[in-house]
């Protein structure tokens, strides 16, 4: 068993490579226009407020193996064209995008209202009042959700597979295809995508402890 | 006398179909101290967070050193840079501190000063100091707000907004929210502000300090002032004024 895992490690890197950046992009394009959708449907007009809402319900309501398709097959189908990969990081940030928005609210009115009037009581501005005064205690209670989210995107990612894109998972079922050894590979692939998620645990877990230093 | 400092004519302010100030007209001079007292619910607090336009308003108008509050015209909001510029002309004080909570003592005072003031670090960091220890806090200075008890809080508080060197100071009941032994040692940073000639509008329950610290009372019942005067003056002819009289009969133990 130790001989057919080390035999399929060199053809795993290309793929394990792909795995680490579809999740880091998705992790960093939901990240920021979930910040941007979430201060929108916190503080924007209403219009806009209902927009987010039904963008951000609409896509935590349909599963993700079912995004990814509709996403690759039905965008073509009005004339926006892209290929397994692009269209498998667009689905995965659509999803991530919409939990982040709600990370972001959750985390943005759990500050009290006194401390935005307090901002507003020196002559901060909005933005300033955002800048130093919301989102630095908001920080504390988004960390942890979102953190946890990111290891969801690792594990999420190994969905791309299905459309054909060599990921890491994909790599895994192709070496599979060629040695007929399934349980070594799968072994494998489970210890790569833990070790990944480990590491980001133990992350989260001291960036909750640098942050606990606040009162709630 | 010269143009007061405050000017409030005619203020009126509903929240949906309850009005909660009707018609207030309130001068404060420059160094004057006023307090307003009054029952719950007739609009003091209201009347203060319309003053630095937390509340906006209806009708009437709020003049600060002859300028309006909240309007360049009427009907006109002024817009949101204008707005923060004109709040940072009158200091607030609030019931419950709100402090900031990520900041140290220090820190909370510097915020205004750096990025409303635009002083440097050290000299935000030096009146922020300075501050301190006026309040008696100079050894909190990097203390975080859940370390201080709720008195050294609502200092730091005062602290905050008086660095700001604001025209009016606004206080609202600071110290409901404190211990009993803990409301002292703030009240005497307050009486020292007004000392000095701050120029200040409150609203307080403390009517033997009211009494002692303010150069006018102000009663408000239902959203009207119902009654005005120099302190001792008020308070001894307050049968003159029923509602006034009945609601300090709730406090005659605490200031006689
Ligand atoms: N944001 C709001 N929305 C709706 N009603 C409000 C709001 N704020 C205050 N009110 C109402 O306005 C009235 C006046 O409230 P205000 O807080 O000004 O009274 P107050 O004199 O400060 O009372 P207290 O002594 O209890 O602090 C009350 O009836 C209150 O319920
Ligand atoms: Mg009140």
């Amino acid at each position: 068993m130790l001989e057919q895992i080390v035999y399929a490690i060199p053809f795993l890197f290309g793929g394990l490579w792909v795995t680490l950046v579809v999740s880091a992009l998705t992790v960093g394009i939901s990240l920021v226009a979930g910040v941007l959708l979430g201060c929108a449907l916190i503080y924007g007009a209403l219009p806009l407020r209902l927009l987010v809402r039904l963008f951000s319900d609409t896509i935590r309501g349909i599963p993700i193996l079912v995004l990814l398709f509709f996403v690759y097959y039905g965008f073509p189908a009005i004339g926006i064209d892209f290929d397994a990969f692009w269209a498998a990081v667009t689905a995965l940030t659509l999803f991530k995008t919409a939990q982040v928005i709600e990370y972001l609210r959750g985390a943005v009115q759990s500050i009290p209202r006194g401390q935005t009037e307090a901002g507003m009581a020196i002559g901060l501005t909005f933005a300033e009042r955002l800048r130093y005064v919301i989102f630095p205690q908001a920080l504390r209670r988004f960390l942890p959700p979102w953190i946890n989210g990111v290891t969801d995107a690792v594990k999420g990612s190994a969905l791309v597979s299905l459309l054909g894109v060599t990921d890491l998972m994909h790599s895994i079922n192709q070496v599979i295809g060629r040695t007929y050894e399934a349980l070594p590979l799968y072994i494998l692939g489970a210890f790569i995508y833990f070790v990944i998620n480990y590491s980001l645990s133990a992350l989260s877990r001291r960036l909750e402890r640098r942050f606990s230093f606040m009162q709630a | 006398m010269t143009d007061p400092l405050l000017s409030i004519r005619g203020l009126r302010k509903s929240f949906g179909e309850i009005e909660v100030l009707k018609d207030v007209d309130l001068d404060v001079g420059r160094g004057e101290v006023v307090t307003v007292i009054g029952p719950s619910g007739s609009g003091k607090t209201t009347l203060l967070r319309c003053v630095n336009f937390l509340e906006s308003y209806d009708a009437g108008s709020i003049r600060i050193d002859g300028e309006e509050v909240g309007f360049s015209a009427p009907g006109q909001r002024r817009n949101e840079r204008t707005l923060a510029r004109m709040r940072a002309e009158t200091g607030m004080v609030f019931q419950s501190f709100n402090l900031f909570p990520h900041l140290t003592a220090a820190e909370n005072i510097m915020l205004g000063l750096r990025k409303v003031r635009r002083k440097s670090r050290d000299e935000a960091r030096a009146i922020a100091e300075t501050w301190l220890d006026r309040v008696g806090l100079a050894h909190k200075a990097d203390s975080l707000p859940a370390e201080l008890s709720g008195g050294q809080q609502q200092r730091v508080g005062i602290a905050r907004a008086v660095a700001m060197e604001p025209k009016v100071l606004l206080l609202d009941e600071i110290t409901s929210a404190l211990d009993p032994e803990l409301v002292g040692e703030v009240l005497e940073v307050v009486r020292a502000l007004a000392a000095e000639g701050m120029t200040m509008l409150m609203v307080t329950h403390e009517i033997a300090f009211a009494r002692d610290a303010s150069s006018r009372i102000v009663f408000m019942a239902d959203g009207r002032i119902a009654a005005e005067g120099e302190p001792r003056e008020l308070l001894a002819n307050a049968d003159d004024y029923p509602r006034l009289a009945a609601f300090l009969a709730r406090f005659r133990a605490s200031y006689f």
